[in-house]
């Protein structure tokens, strides 16, 4: 069975949990995605900027030096970090800015929280003229200062939320707030695989290329799919865009991974496939960190793209059916992961996939030496640089 | 008959229209809760709204946000809410309905809350983020328990989806005046009159009007195209600059009677 099904069910989870307002864009938006999909003119468009402005196909890396390391098997990276804005979020903001061109809208909004999927939306707005509004954090604005320019920069407006933690998840709240007031001539660009439907939907598929082009690869240089993918899971738009092109091929397991924070018994953390219960956040029914009321918590981690409390529908599906596993990295691993990756490789890693490569690190040294691992290197870590060197030390 | 439709069905013999007043439950504390429901019922409320405090309610401005984070702060929880309605229950026979987000509802147990709701004297359950699309999931529950389902529909909301929406709903329909959050902007009957018409056509509930009513003008105005209004954010919005808590039941009373006597005044 294909999922999510029409009205964007994953198993029990994803679906519409939105104000009546929205659910006519919604529509909307889910109607021109399928004709889109069907039009070659949108494919050839979208596969031009893919080749000629994201900079794809993106390389798939077979990491030497990392797998002597660790001794197991053989570690492939996929180099989202070599797009263009220097990571995965790109691939979706370029192709629903294209959605929104064809609906004939002439604004887009989106949430950040690192400020990735903010420059990623800035980029393509101004790629195609059109108005840019982000909502972020005010914490996360001060967390993420040199963004804010770059944001500014291209053209895009950036505005600043005071409500609840004022981190991602009430960016995301603010955005939607101001979608159902602008719903009539603005499109949202929801950053990761959440939200309502068709959101979760479009977003893998936009980002399903990564796994599209990996399968390629690694048939090329490997001659046989990977016996394990490893991705990061915040949102989860990198990692289901890995995953899902590999869902019907079942030799090859996944593991998602979460943000341990300081440590899953500690609750202060980012893992809500680990420690959430089902719920529904931001539109879609998944697992959310709920307290004990039904409150929505407040989530840690290292890293600001997988600071949120939710998680997208299809992973939590992916999860309950056990098609994927689920494991949860600590800041003290990625960072030290961080740095294995600079030293070895000469990559320097956001630090959400650190996360990745933690967990690669893990799980390689346990398998054979004919095994092969792809791991998204989902973004380039010049964004975690101040970060890093103070929680590694670095400061003289 | 439910209470909401016996009250619904009175005002029509009266020739009147409905108020209902939206109050954040547990805001700013479950005790001065308490008053503040029993002076609006007493001041001319005809239906009390009782929003139950979510930490993220999307469809919420500023106004109703601060007021879910001071009740949460101050100890409000669902428990702590079915516990109000309880105790105001035994004192008051006005209609009361529960505004909350799905999450709560889901977390507590589907069937569990709507069956506590309706053993604490709650008469209907409005979720603001389950559109038709995700009604199933509730309605079985809440009709069950006897209470009245009252579903939204919008200004956005296409004729199909209007039908789709007043199918759903006992007691009253509720319809969004404006394409935004609670607070936001001001509703006109120049600008919803004929959507209420045509929602009031297609659904055999009562059609009550929401989102951006605030002067007694505009309740009056709107009360001849709906059958009746219902004011949130600005009733919230006198409990919080109220100078003290004391002061604030008498400062909302006072505010529902002169939008009563506006909708009474022909």
């Amino acid at each position: 069975m294909t999922q999510p099904d029409t009205n964007g069910h994953f198993g029990v989870f994803g679906g519409q949990y939105v104000i009546e307002t929205l659910m006519p864009a919604l529509k909307q938006l889910d109607t021109e995605y399928e004709r889109a999909m069907k039009s070659p003119k949108f494919h050839k468009r979208l596969e031009r900027y893919h080749s000629t402005y994201i900079g794809r196909p993106t390389p798939l890396y077979f990491a030497e030096s990392l797998t002597k390391a660790v001794g197991g098997a053989r570690i492939y990276l996929k180099r989202e970090d070599l797009t263009h804005t220097g990571a995965h979020k790109i691939n979706n903001t370029i192709g629903q800015g294209l959605l929104a061109l064809a609906m004939k809208k002439k604004r887009i909004i989106a949430e950040t929280g690192a400020g990735q999927h903010g420059v990623a939306t800035a980029t393509a707005a101004a790629l195609m003229g059109l108005k840019c509004d982000v909502f972020m954090g005010a914490r996360d604005m001060e967390r993420q200062a040199l963004n804010v320019f770059r944001m500014r920069l291209l053209g895009a407006r950036v505005i600043k939320v005071e409500s609840g933690t004022q981190t991602l998840k009430d960016a995301t709240s603010e955005a939607i707030r101001d979608w159902i007031g602008s719903v009539k001539d603005t499109h949202y660009i929801i950053g990761s695989v959440v939200g309502p439907h068709p959101f979760p939907k479009i977003v893998r598929d936009f980002q399903s290329v990564i796994g599209h082009e990996a399968k390629f690869q690694i048939m090329v240089k490997e001659g046989r799919l990977p016996d394990l993918l490893i991705a990061c899971v915040g949102g989860g738009s990198n990692s289901m865009g890995l995953f899902h092109p590999f869902h019907h091929d079942e030799e090859v397991a996944m593991v998602g991974v979460e943000a341990a924070g300081l440590g899953i018994s500690t609750g202060h953390h980012g893992a809500p496939l680990a420690k959430g219960k089902v719920g529904t956040l931001h539109g879609s029914k998944s697992y959310v960190m709920l307290d004990k009321d039904g409150q929505v918590m407040e989530t840690h981690s290292i890293s600001a793209g997988l600071d949120y409390p939710g998680v997208g529908p299809e992973h939590a599906w992916y999860r309950d059916t056990g098609r994927a596993e689920y494991a949860a990295v600590t800041d003290k691993e990625a960072l030290a992961a961080f740095e294995k990756l600079s030293r070895l490789e000469g990559i320097i890693p956001a630090l959400e996939s650190a996360h990745a490569i933690a967990h690669a690190m893990k799980a390689g040294a346990k398998m054979k030496k004919n095994q092969v691992i792809i791991v998204c290197l989902s973004g380039r870590g010049d964004k975690d640089v101040v970060t890093a060197q103070r929680a590694l030390g670095y400061e003289e | 008959m439910s209470r909401i439709t016996d009250t619904m069905n009175k005002l029509r013999t009266e020739r009147k229209s409905a108020l209902a007043i939206f109050l954040t439950g547990g805001d700013p504390s479950i005790s001065a809760s308490k008053n503040l429901i029993l002076a609006a019922a007493k001041a001319g409320a005809d239906i009390i709204e009782i929003g139950i405090p979510f930490s993220d309610p999307l469809a919420d401005g500023p106004v109703i946000q601060r007021s879910f984070l001071r009740a949460i702060k101050a100890g409000a929880n669902v428990t702590a809410i079915l516990k109000l309605v309880e105790s105001v229950r035994k004192e008051i026979e006005t209609p009361i309905v529960f505004m909350v987000a799905t999450t709560l509802v889901i977390n507590h147990g589907v069937g569990k809350f709507m069956k506590d709701s309706a053993k604490a004297g709650v008469d209907g359950i409005i979720l603001p983020d389950a559109p038709p699309e995700e009604a199933d999931e509730f309605i079985p529950a809440a009709r069950a328990a006897g209470l009245d389902t009252i579903f939204l529909a919008a200004p956005t909301s296409t004729p199909q989806r209007l039908k789709s929406v007043a199918r759903l709903c006992t007691g009253f329909m509720y319809y969004i005046n404006v394409s935004g959050v609670t607070g936001d902007k001001s509703a006109t009957v120049a600008d919803v009159g004929a959507q209420i018409r045509k929602a009031k056509k297609v659904s055999k509930a009562p059609v009550m009007a929401g989102f951006g009513v605030k002067t007694p003008e505009q309740a009056k105005a709107l009360s001849k195209v709906a059958d009746g209004v219902i004011i949130g954010s600005a009733a919230v919005d006198i409990v919080a600059s109220a100078k003290n808590q004391s002061a604030a039941p008498e400062a909302l009373a006072r505010y529902i009677r002169s939008v009563r006597k506006a909708m009474d005044s022909h």
